[in-house]
């Protein structure tokens, strides 16, 4: 059976300085707020974070940075957070940028035991540097290599006991990959179910991948509230 | 009408009916606003939904329901939700008819710079470069020249590309260029300018499609 966690830092608490981890969301949206939130807390320092964006300047992911606990972002879009530019720009924080599409997949490979695959995502821009390319059919690929983790911190709407998880609308995004990525899964869930009550044809996340669990209540905040007139 | 309207009205004309579209961050987006009733169109959002909808009414919003741009969305009957890998393998495969993006520069032979400005922060390239391979057509929308007068339709970009010979089609405020075999073709010229006006605000050098003078 998984273990079922009540505090977010004993959840978190064995990862450790220097740890790769991976974090689920996209924006705001599908972040695991309180994992974050107790990584703040236990102050675990020199983390490389593989994740979509860096969160903002006072949530999410900002907030480690904030806290000087990040080494090194890998990210498709860093582009909300002024303390995220204020370290690059100072060299204090590294960052690798990766076309998100490929980001999604060097996670999905990396879960699926994949170690590089061909895209033709940045041929011919500054990302194709130093990587290896190959034609396929008169036309020029890239390899990018599979992406894995010492921990991924996930969110779900729903999980139940055995591990299943199943995401809400687009606070899916990375979520599912990076929860096969990492050698510990642990997945922060808005509603916990037993065993059984989740139907089985609607799981997104198989049980297989997620090793801890823990529910939380979440703020959800919005970064761009746009509404119709 | 303002640039960026007649910009995206002109671009919805590049929209048909049954496509399924992915629409850029900012002017981009606004093309959604003028795709006529008539049409059958899905849009696309890379973070995972295939049928995004008007924006939500105040009572309506969902935090879980964005769009790329981080905006709150509504989904549209028939939508659907997915991972990030199964909405760039969507977009890579081939799936997706039409891209609708922003650009900096663009050069004669469809090179595109959409991203990055050295020496000023990088904010990263999100999806830019995996989408102008993917779908089956790519076309840029921005104002023909920059705030300086210069051109942004260069012989070659002089800023990091987002890729090599992506762009099918280009649509100004001024002008609609094709991306050819042969060159950059003029094919449309906007109210209140000359093919002569065009020429001298573009860098390569212009073939004139037939009727156009």
């Amino acid at each position: 059976m998984k273990s079922i966690h009540t505090s977010f830092v004993d959840a978190v608490k064995d990862i450790h300085d220097g740890a790769t981890i991976m974090v689920g969301g996209f924006g705001l949206v599908g972040i695991p707020e309180n994992l974050i939130k107790a990584l703040l807390e236990t102050g675990v320092k020199d983390l490389t974070i593989i994740s979509n964006n860096c969160g903002v300047d006072d949530w999410g992911l900002g907030l480690l940075l904030q806290n000087k606990q990040v080494k090194k972002m890998i990210s498709s879009y860093v582009g909300e957070n002024k303390e995220f530019e204020r370290q690059v720009l100072s060299g204090e924080l590294e960052v690798e940028l990766v076309p998100q599409g490929s980001l999604s997949e060097k996670i999905r490979a990396g879960g699926a035991g994949i170690p590089g695959f061909y895209t033709p995502a940045g041929v011919g821009t500054p990302i194709a540097e130093g990587k290896e390319t190959k034609v396929f059919n008169g036309k020029e690929y890239l390899l990018e290599e599979g992406l894995v983790a010492d921990f991924s911190l996930v969110r779900a709407a729903k999980g139940d006991k055995m591990g299943n998880l199943i995401y809400n609308k687009t606070a899916q995004n990375f979520n599912p990959m990076i929860a096969t990525a990492g050698k510990v899964t642990i997945a922060e869930v808005e509603e916990l179910y037993e065993i059984g009550e989740l139907p089985p044809d609607q799981i997104h996340t198989p049980s297989v991948y997620v090793q801890r669990l823990i529910v939380g209540k979440q703020e959800k905040r919005i970064e761009r509230l746009t509404v119709s007139e | 009408m303002n640039n960026r309207e007649r910009i995206a009205r002109r671009a919805e004309k590049e929209v048909q009916d049954g496509f399924f579209v992915n629409l850029g961050i900012g002017m981009p987006t606004l093309v959604a606003n003028y795709i006529s009733d008539n049409k059958q169109v899905v849009l696309q959002s890379e973070n995972g939904l295939l049928g995004i909808g008007p924006y939500p009414t105040k009572d309506s919003v969902d935090p879980d329901l964005i769009n790329a741009g981080k905006e709150t969305v509504t989904a549209i009957k028939g939508a659907s939700y997915f991972s990030s890998a199964e909405s760039f393998a969507m977009i890579r495969g081939g799936h997706i008819d039409l891209a609708i993006l922003g650009a900096m520069e663009v050069a004669e032979n469809g090179d595109l710079a959409n991203w990055m400005i050295p020496g000023k922060m990088i904010k990263g390239m999100g999806g830019a470069m995996d989408l102008v391979h993917g779908a089956q057509r790519v076309v840029i929308i921005m104002d023909h020249v920059n705030r300086k007068g210069e051109p942004k339709i260069l012989k070659k970009c002089s800023l990091p590309l987002t890729g090599k010979n992506v762009v099918n089609r280009i649509i100004t405020d001024r002008a609609v260029i094709d991306v050819t075999e042969e060159g950059l073709k003029l094919v449309e010229v906007m109210e209140g300018f000359t093919v002569e006006d065009i020429q001298n605000s573009t860098e390569p050098e212009l073939i004139i499609a037939e009727g156009l003078k």
